[in-house]
């Protein structure tokens, strides 16, 4: 047998004598698909650079760089034992340059795809682990894609290798044989501190410093620097100017938001000292303040995540997060960080929870655009769109979580923009909720290196392969290496358990300046940087302070627990450094190798900002009704049709499937639920403790085609909707808890955030009246995308506002929950809550082009807060065998989704439906109406009696009956306004995406 | 009757082992976990064990091809202990990428001079995929599947197409026995992943070692079933037997 022997190490074998680079391709076996050929083929068709059935061939293979000691026999040996993979791989070995690797013909055009030196290669690294442990000596390995071509002109060619085969933010592309010596990976940094003289900077030159270091500080806030410096009688080191830019961005301390802003909207005008504490977290204490002893909120907007209680010894965090900006540039590794880092934010909440489950929804261009008529530098939507829901299902598949929840929404405004939202829940002991450093703590750092990835207009050389000097920023995008944030997280609920560590935080925007800049605001802290271990030699003190880094979490180790700490690391192959001590001296002290590099004041760093004041203006807009001949000739059931097949309410089936929503067990309501399993579920519900009934929901509420009517109502509208959702699958309303995540335009112009501050009014009002606490957000401000156009003129694009509440609810036995799909025929169909003539900003006003026309559905709290009540007491008593809740496309899309997800027929008479009092509808406006705080009920006729008594007389009515006839058929009376085939609803409502 | 202790081996990437461990704990099972840089240190640690089990995850990212690293430290340094499993009357049982890796290794079929002869490779739609699938056992004397005569389970995985070099290589799995599980619902095929011969599980000739792509332990609930609440009585919970079965084997 060709197995090794048992031994305690590995045999070693004889070592060649030079270092060799070799190549190792690995080219689909006869019988087996060239996959990466064939997903080149699609997407150039996809995208409109090839039409369909070109005469071109394509032919790939991926393969490894193996810098080390290895001859050829034993390279072969690592790509039989390793590399290949048996049965579908033929490798090809041989040194770089060797004419096996030429283009067999003249014509073939050959090109290779390679990561940038610099940018995270999980399976590079992984290579090397494995061919070091069979006993080689390797020095490097690089993985690269290469592709042969023929029968394609060369523009095409260039066309296809910039849209299609790389993504030059992140990758080389090398066009023929390689021709290379061998793998170089950095070089030498010498130490030199830098100083930056402000302290006689005029305010121009000031505003340069600003903006040439890439530090986004405005003048004021360069100002206050200055005279900060002035007053220490010293200019600053570049280390502590991007310390305080970092500390005082945008991203890290929300000055907008959290900023003075003058509001005015017509009628009156208002002062906030604070936006975000007057509105959404004034919410939250108001609530808070109500339920007195029965407060169930723990920690809210001071962690990484908030904090709710859910069992005698549980509680539960939850946050969402927005990675918007650097899955424009690279879907993929945008949306793959995203995720990576707000599971980091789940880490780093209290003493560390355990990640239970993911949410992300996604904003996009419509991915049938026009190819020719992209402006330049913007990415094709179907491409963001597909590298986006890959990089979600990468990083959480690999991570073990699972992922639940979401849902995409598609405008042209997001092309430039578009939004990726990724949230996390975790679990967290109740004992484990809270944490404090404490002087003497050594910081240690954990998982993966430092590099420059991530750090702001950072350069660097892609040495070897482009031969010339080209300058590369490697660091704008990252790609995540999801099991080592695994490795990290299995060895954290170890350490936090066995009670080895003070506190912990997650490095995310800012690296450790910001990590260990707010743990040890309130003490002070030295940090050794030259001990952050590197992923390659060359960074400078300042790069290793503020790089983005994945997979890092920083800890605070009593000095007596860290060779236990270490130890418990070792053990399962994590890298953990102690790289500095927080010491109560109120200052924050960076040195390199001995060299005092930066000294900061902690409460300048921390208090210092100058507060940012902005003018907030707002003008309701008249209704204005539908146009005149909007109903030319088109009839309910083309409507409904079209509402089905809309990308928004159309089935994601495409994208589900791709995520593992059942790793760790705790599955209950999947996202997709029905006789076939391929019904839109409102919500998911996870029971995350295998041992306890208790559970989760998890929703969301988004319409930003509301905002474009009334911020304030699509605000309120969107907890309504997040809040029903959970509702509907059996969650308890007095215990849900919500997030609020803004993407806004440019806020610096009035209008703009005159249209947030509306919203964020919306959320106060909303919340307390349902008693639904905020307990965490994350904003994200000027989405905005400039460009020019082909006549020269300059063109921008702003996002819609948008505004994602995602709700975080609790059942207190998850055998009551209750899914969307039909169950019986003969059972009574009841619909609860009231119908308005809310045609503004609903789906049918969409398809029918008139979006922006109509009444804006208008929430009416107490009523709606005493709905949720009453229906959540009918699902626990056992009467509800289906529930869905209204929303786009109105009673008619809902009917239409139970119907076909539960293979039953539904015959409904929508005279019937509860109308809001005083209110006359047409037949169009009840069947398509999208008013809030509405739900299809499926009742047994012997629970009917007490169901319609739950509630108060007029908010609930029987209006039809599951039927066994394979039709969908709503009724106005005599008068039947659709009656079509489940079959074909179900077919168009797939179709969209029925992608490969 | 004493309770089989079960180790469940963890790794860099494993991400099924609580719920694995539970399953085998609910059966009345013993559980300890290791993470296989122990078992390196200490190979002989194996014997304190009547069932090992691979559970699911992406060992080491599944970087170079799907459980490939975790494999070849295997074969290195337990390879032997693990091979005397069955003799020994013991149990070793590889779910999704446990599967993955107890093919690599060859415990369940032996490398030639060619390499393996077969081997678990990408859905042929090159994605990944997660949904429910009916099965139905094939003729072995597989000890996890005693008494089932068809379940339904999850599958989770872009990487479990079962595939071999020819027909021959098939011709013998089937003729010793190995054949354990098949996609198969309502007698048709039910196959997610273009695997040869609908090929779900695999065991050694003795039934003693099981490898299988869907994920038994994701199914040790009524709710986790995805169609629980259309159902007037409760679903059995199908994935429980498999490891009911693998404790009983010791009483």
């Amino acid at each position: 047998m060709a197995h090794a022997v048992e031994s305690s190490s590995s045999p070693a074998p004889n070592q060649a004598t030079a270092s060799t680079l070799w190549q190792v391709e690995l080219s689909a076996a006869s019988g087996f698909p060239d996959r990466l050929a064939e997903e080149v083929l699609d997407a150039a068709t996809e995208l409109g650079l090839l039409q369909p059935g070109t005469d071109l061939s394509v032919q790939s293979c991926r393969g490894f760089l193996v810098q080390g000691f290895l001859d050829s026999a034993q390279t072969a040996e690592v790509a039989r034992r390793l590399l290949a993979e048996p049965v579908v791989h033929r490798a090809t070995i041989g040194q770089v340059g060797d004419e096996k690797f030429s283009p067999r013909a003249a014509t073939d055009r050959m090109v290779y795809v390679l990561p940038k030196v610099g940018v995270t290669d999980p399976e590079a690294e992984s290579a090397g682990l494995a061919i070091r442990e069979l006993g080689y000596d390797v020095e490097g390995v690089r993985t690269f894609r290469k592709f042969v071509f023929s029968g394609i002109g060369q523009e095409t060619l260039q066309r296809l290798a910039r849209r299609v085969l790389c993504n030059d933010s992140i990758e080389d592309l090398v066009w023929g044989p390689l021709k290379l010596d061998r793998l170089n990976s950095g070089s030498l940094y010498r130490f030199q501190l830098h100083r930056i003289p402000i302290r006689e900077a005029d305010d121009d030159a000031l505003q340069r410093i600003s903006r040439e270091g890439q530090l986004s500080l405005t003048l004021i806030e360069m100002q206050t620097i200055q005279q900060h410096y002035r007053q220490l009688g010293r200019e600053p080191t570049d280390i502590e100017l991007e310390t305080i830019a970092q500390t005082w961005s945008e991203h890290c301390s929300h000055k907008t938001l959290g900023g003075r802003v003058t509001y005015d909207d017509g009628v009156t005008s208002r002062h906030f000292d604070n936006l975000l504490k007057e509105t959404i977290f004034a919410a939250t204490q108001t609530i808070r303040r109500e339920l007195g002893d029965n407060d169930w909120c723990v920690s809210v907007f001071k962690d990484n995540a908030g904090v709710v209680k859910f069992t005698d010894n549980y509680n539960v965090t939850f946050k969402v997060e927005t990675h918007n900006r650097p899955s424009a540039i690279e879907p993929y590794g945008g949306a793959n960080t995203g995720l990576g880092g707000v599971i980091r934010d789940t880490m780093g909440t209290g003493l560390g929870a355990k990640s239970i489950c993911s949410t992300d929804v996604f904003c996009f261009a419509s991915p049938e655009r026009d190819f020719e008529s992209l402006p330049p530098g913007v990415l094709h939507p179907r491409r963001i769109m597909k590298g986006v829901v890959a990089g979600v299902r990468d990083y959480g598949n690999r991570m073990g979580i699972p992922t639940v929840n979401g849902a995409v929404f598609f405008d042209d405004r997001y092309l430039g923009n578009p939004m990726v939202f990724c949230g996390n829940v975790g679990l967290l002991p109740h004992e484990m909720s809270f944490k404090e450093a404490q002087p003497g703590d050594l910081i240690v750092v954990l998982g993966g290196r430092t590099g420059r990835d991530g750090i702001h207009g950072a350069t660097f050389s892609s040495v070897e392969l482009t031969e010339a000097s080209e300058r590369v920023s490697s660091g704008a995008v990252q790609i995540g290496n999801a099991i080592v944030e695994k490795m990290v997280l299995d060895v954290m609920l170890q350490a936090r358990d066995r009670g080895l560590y003070h506190a912990v935080t997650d490095c995310g925007a800012g690296g450790f300046s910001s990590a260990i800049g707010e743990m040890g605001e309130d003490i002070g802290a030295e940090v050794w940087l030259e001990r952050a271990p590197l992923k390659y030699a060359g960074l400078s003190y300042t790069e290793i302070w503020i790089s983005e880094a994945q997979e890092r979490m920083v800890f605070a180790v009593p000095a007596e627990k860290w060779t236990e700490f270490a130890e418990l690391c070792a053990a399962e192959s994590v890298e953990a450094t102690a790289i500095g001590r927080f010491i109560p001296t109120g200052t924050l002290s960076l040195y390199y190798e001995g060299h005092l590099v930066g000294e900061l004041d902690m409460e300048f760093l921390h208090s210092g900002r100058p507060p940012v004041i902005r003018n907030a203006v707002f003008r309701e807009q008249p209704v204005r009704s539908f146009a005149d001949d909007w109903n030319a000739s088109v009839t309910a059931g083309e409507v409904l049709k079209k509402i089905l097949a809309a990308p928004n309410v159309a089935s994601k089936e495409w994208i589900i499937r791709q995520y593992d929503h059942e790793v760790l067990a705790g599955s209950v309501v999947k996202p997709l639920v029905g006789a076939e399993h391929d019904g839109p579920s409102d919500a998911a519900v996870v029971r995350p403790l295998l041992d306890s009934s208790r559970g989760i929901a998890v929703a969301c509420g988004m319409n930003p085609l509301l905002g474009d009517l009334d911020p304030y109502h699509m605000a309120a509208c969107s907890i309504d909707e997040a809040v029903r959702n959970c509702v509907a699958v059996g969650a308890d309303p007095s215990r849900i808890g919500v997030l609020d995540n803004f993407c806004w335009g440019y806020t610096d112009r009035p209008q703009t955030l005159g249209t947030l501050v509306r919203a964020a009014l919306g959320c106060h009002d909303t919340a307390i009246a349902f008693r639904t606490p905020f307990i965490s957000g994350k904003d994200s401000l000027n989405n905005e995308f400039s460009y020019t156009d082909s006549s020269g003129q300059k063109q921008t694009i702003s996002i819609p506002a948008t505004l994602l509440i995602s709700a975080l609810g609790q059942l207190p036995d998850v055998s009551r929950a209750v899914t969307m799909d039909l169950k019986e025929p003969g059972n009574a169909l009841v619909a609860v809550g009231w119908t308005g003539p809310h045609l503004g900003g609903s789906h049918a006003a969409l398809v029918l082009g008139q979006h922006g026309r109509g009444e804006v559905p208008k929430v009416n709290p107490p009523r709606a807060a005493r709905l949720f009540s009453d229906l959540h007491r009918a699902i626990v008593g056992g009467w509800v065998r289906s529930c869905h809740d209204l929303s786009e496309g109105g009673v008619a899309v809902a009917a239409a989704e139970m119907a076909f997800a539960g293979g039953c027929g539904a015959e409904i008479n929508l005279a019937g439906l509860p109308l809001e009092p005083g209110r006359n509808l047409t037949d169009f406006e009840i069947l398509f109406s999208e008013s809030p705080s509405r739900f299809l009920c499926e009742v047994p006729t012997e629970h009917l009696t007490q169901f319609l008594d739950r509630f108060e007389p007029g908010a609930a009515a029987v209006v039809g009956a599951v039927t066994s006839s394979p039709r969908l058929v709503l009724r106005s009376n005599s008068l039947v306004l659709v009656d079509e085939s489940l079959v074909e609803l179900k077919r168009i409502w797939q179709a969209t995406f029925h992608w490969k | 009757m004493v309770q089989p202790r079960v180790l469940v081996l963890r790794s860099p990437g494993t991400n099924c082992d609580a719920e694995t461990a539970y399953a085998f704990e609910m059966a009345g099972g013993l559980t300890t976990a290791l993470h296989i840089n122990q078992l390196r240190d200490e190979p002989q640690r194996l014997d304190e064990f009547q069932i090992v089990v691979f559970p699911g995850g992406f060992s080491y990212g599944d970087d170079l091809s799907a459980g490939q690293i975790l494999a070849q430290q295997v074969r290195n340094r337990l390879f032997e202990r693990l091979a005397r499993f069955p003799e020994q009357g013991k149990l070793i049982l590889g779910i999704c990428n446990g599967f993955q890796v107890l093919v690599k290794t060859g415990l369940l079929f032996e490398e030639d001079e060619q390499g393996f002869p077969a081997s678990l490779t990408w859905n042929t739609s090159g994605r990944y995929l997660d949904r429910w699938v009916g099965l139905v056992p094939g003729d072995s004397r597989c000890v996890f599947l005693w008494g089932i005569d068809k379940l339904e389970l999850p599958i989770a995985h872009g990487e479990g197409r079962f595939v071999v070099r020819d027909e021959k290589v098939l011709q013998q799995l089937r003729l010793r026995g190995q054949v354990a599980l098949r996609y198969r619902s309502h007698g048709a095929s039910d196959n997610p992943n273009g695997s040869y011969d609908d090929i779900a599980g695999l065991c050694d000739p003795t039934g003693r070692i099981f490898g299988l792509m869907p994920h038994p332990e994701r199914f040790i609930f009524p709710t986790q079933h995805p169609s629980w609440t259309r159902q007037r009585h409760e679903p059995a919970p199908q994935g429980r037997q498999l490891f009911a079965n693998a404790i009983a084997f010791f009483s």
